[in-house]
């Protein structure tokens, strides 16, 4: 196999999916999972074979063409589509027990989407591969249309994402009136100058993208998108849609606006992101929502490793991105098997569900710990990377938030198995609970194997990015930063020189990381426990005051709302960049 | 090149995108925030159309005389703008089907009463 053009990662899934939406009504339901589960695991696959270089369509020239460019940061994020659609697909073949081929339809639909958008070279097809995977996603979150919230979160993903779209749509035609070329490219080697317009095409490109990836303040759809979401589907939003959004805006900062100082604001965003989407992780008893703001915690941390936009940086925040997919992948279906046995994801509702059971909520365990940061896992690879290439205060920030995030998995797992006091089941006013959650399945006695199968293996695949530390993911690194590098590959066919980051362990990664998942478990006993705490020590950690209370408030569900936190983030970008 | 045209387009862009968006912010009726989503999407058409205007151009259709032969406008922006219209189309349905079924679901579309998902 010489050359795998890279046209049929993308026009592969579309036409399977056209074929299995016409016959799909005819044929027996092993025979639509089948063929869509081969489609997707050969995507994956040919991830890894997609030789570097641009694919032109219709044969013109460089620089003139639409390209699809294969370099070492898509063929990562290609595989990482496939395998997680793959394993999403194998986890619903028993789970939902009265699909039309639908479903998997808009799963290969959004892959193609997600692959397109990792694989295009020109920006406004970039835009149609992430309009084609929001269309697939609203429909996807708002699946199951007997359920009054999945609706409600279906459509305020759907408004706040096309608004998102239609800006970064305005800041191409200001891009296209200046330069007359779409291509990353040729964008790229227009070299534009560091001023106001700039700016302000940088700002509205990066809109879009922003959204995407949850990135405060435009990240409230992601919470509602995922907690209404079927569970599987929640596995491709948090572990590769939200994260290529974080690669928009890398890719097209390195390539196309590499004059612009970005570094000051995108560390605030991302600092901001990570401690809001901690705090608001560990207050969450709605399972689903609580593993949704830990997500938008993570993203928050690859943008500000996108910030540095060193290699090591930028290798370390796709490890991460790798080993926090399997692991919030594998989290997402845990939690898919307790709405299928206990018809629930309220943390208070199932506590004590798994005392039987043990070995759901060791996994659960098993992923909070790797949330924090537990050596070997990739997830703690690709953390300790990214704090070795940023300032040691931000480092201590981020440590902290993946510690929260771990510490709220992991109270829920030992609530699993019935550790510790239930508190009292308050009605809540100001959260969403985790109760009323529609069936996926009929009452599922017996789990079948098909449905552990998925957390097993995407916690392995956690693993062995750890163990392996593979050398295409410094390469993809180095190639994401590299935008004279990503020129030369599409204008002149020449692949990047650079030597790849190295990907590897550090001491000081190992001990953080082990420290990290002991913090996080104490806490997690100590939040568990809080009830029995000497009151002297319970009235320091004040149960709910006013400011957590004013962020929960924020979150309102109201997509008007939504809409103005859009702008101000507009507003708040534009000015960190001029004034940083 | 400023003429009052090109003031003119970019202008009536720029408030069809605000106006839309101020819509949503201010709708008490799920219909009445996706049509105002495709306002602020109108705003876009007019931006590319803009961006691709020439004076004295002609549609970008080549006749005898081949390319070069006479000034068209840019086919690429009008190009993006059609695969902008069919886009829309798509989300708006998609969007207005999702309304459809929230009516029937929450017995509302009024987005302030809509209270399931929060916090």
């Amino acid at each position: 196999m010489t050359t795998l053009s890279p046209v049929g990662v993308v026009a592969g899934p579309i036409v399977v999916a056209a074929l299995l939406l016409v016959c799909g009504r005819w044929l027996p339901r092993p025979v639509v999972d089948g063929v869509a589960i081969l489609t997707t695991a050969a995507v994956g696959v040919s991830g890894a074979f997609l030789t570097p270089g641009a694919v032109t369509a219709g044969g013109w020239p460089a620089g003139v063409g639409i390209p699809l460019v294969v370099d070492g940061a898509s063929r990562v994020l290609v595989t990482l589509v496939g395998t997680l659609a793959t394993v999403a697909l194998l986890f619903s073949w028993r789970y939902f027990s009265d699909v039309e081929a639908h479903f998997q339809g808009l799963v290969l639909l959004f892959v193609a989407g997600l692959g397109g958008f990792a694989l295009s070279g020109d920006l406004f097809d970039m835009l149609v591969f992430f309009e084609l995977m929001g269309a697939c996603g609203f429909a996807l979150a708002a699946y199951k249309i007997e359920e009054a919230r999945s609706l409600q979160g279906g459509l305020t993903f759907g408004i706040v994402n096309s608004l998102g779209a239609y800006l970064t749509l305005c800041g191409i035609g200001l891009l296209y009136a200046r330069t007359g070329t779409l291509g990353l490219a040729p964008l790229g080697a227009a070299h534009l100058p560091a001023d106001t317009a700039t700016v302000a095409a940088f700002v509205l490109v990066s809109t879009g993208w922003l959204v995407k990836a949850a990135v405060v303040p435009f990240h409230f759809w992601l919470a509602d998108a995922h907690a209404v979401a079927p569970t599987p589907v929640c596995v491709l939003f948090s572990g590769v849609m939200a994260p290529l959004g974080v690669y928009g805006l890398a890719r097209v900062h390195a390539v196309v606006f590499g004059a612009l100082d970005v570094t000051v604001a995108l560390t605030v965003l991302g600092l901001v992101t990570a401690v809001l989407g901690a705090v608001m992780c560990v207050l969450q008893r709605n399972v689903k929502r609580l593993l949704a703001y830990s997500t938008i915690a993570h993203i928050g941390t690859f943008v500000v490793a996108v910030a540095v936009s060193s290699p090591e940086a930028s290798a370390g925040w796709l490890t991460d991105v790798v080993g926090h997919a399997g692991v919030k992948g594998a989290l997402f279906l845990l939690v898919g098997v307790l709405l299928a046995r206990h018809g629930s994801v309220d943390e208070i509702e199932l506590g004590g569900s798994c005392r039987r059971s043990r070995g759901i909520a060791a996994l659960m365990a098993l992923g909070g710990l790797a949330l924090a940061g537990l050596p070997p896992f990739g997830s703690a690879l690709g953390k300790g990377l990214i704090e070795q290439a940023v300032p040691v205060p931000v480092a201590v920030v981020l440590t902290l938030v993946a510690v929260l995030t771990g510490a709220a998995v992991l109270r829920v797992a030992l609530r699993l198995v019935g550790i510790g006091p239930l508190p009292a089941d308050r009605a809540d006013d100001v959260r969403t609970t985790g109760e009323g959650e529609e069936r996926e399945t009929r009452r599922l006695e017996r789990l079948p194997v098909t449905m552990l199968a998925g957390p097993v293996l995407l916690l392995g695949g956690s693993l062995a990015v750890g163990l392996l530390t593979p050398g295409v993911l410094g390469a993809a690194g180095t190639a994401l930063v590299d935008g004279a590098g990503y020129r030369d590959l599409v204008l002149g066919g020449v692949p990047p020189t650079t030597p790849p980051a190295e990907v590897a362990w550090s001491a000081s990664g190992l001990v953080v990381g082990t420290a990290a998942a002991v913090v996080a478990v104490l806490l997690a006993l100590g939040a568990v426990y809080a009830g029995r705490l000497p009151t002297v020590l319970r009235r320091r950690v004040p149960r709910q005051n006013r400011a957590v209370l004013g962020l929960e408030r924020l979150h309102s569900g109201h997509v008007g709302d939504y809409v103005a936190w859009v702008f101000v983030g507009i507003t708040a970008l534009g000015a960190l960049v001029l004034l940083g | 090149m400023t003429t009052l045209l090109t003031v003119v387009a970019f202008g009536t862009a720029f408030w069809l995108v605000v106006v839309g968006a101020y819509g949503i912010l201010r709708s008490d009726d799920l219909v009445h925030a996706v049509v105002s989503l495709s306002v602020a999407q109108s705003g876009t058409y007019i931006l590319l159309l803009a961006v691709g205007y020439q004076r004295d151009a002609t549609i970008p259709i080549l006749g005898a005389g081949g390319a070069g032969s006479t000034p068209i406008v840019d086919p690429v922006v009008q190009a993006m703008t059609l695969t902008d219209v069919v886009v829309s189309a798509t989300v708006t349905a998609l969007l207005l089907a999702l309304t459809v079924q929230i009516a029937k679901r929450h017995g509302t579309v009024d987005p302030d009463a809509l209270r399931e998902l929060r916090g």
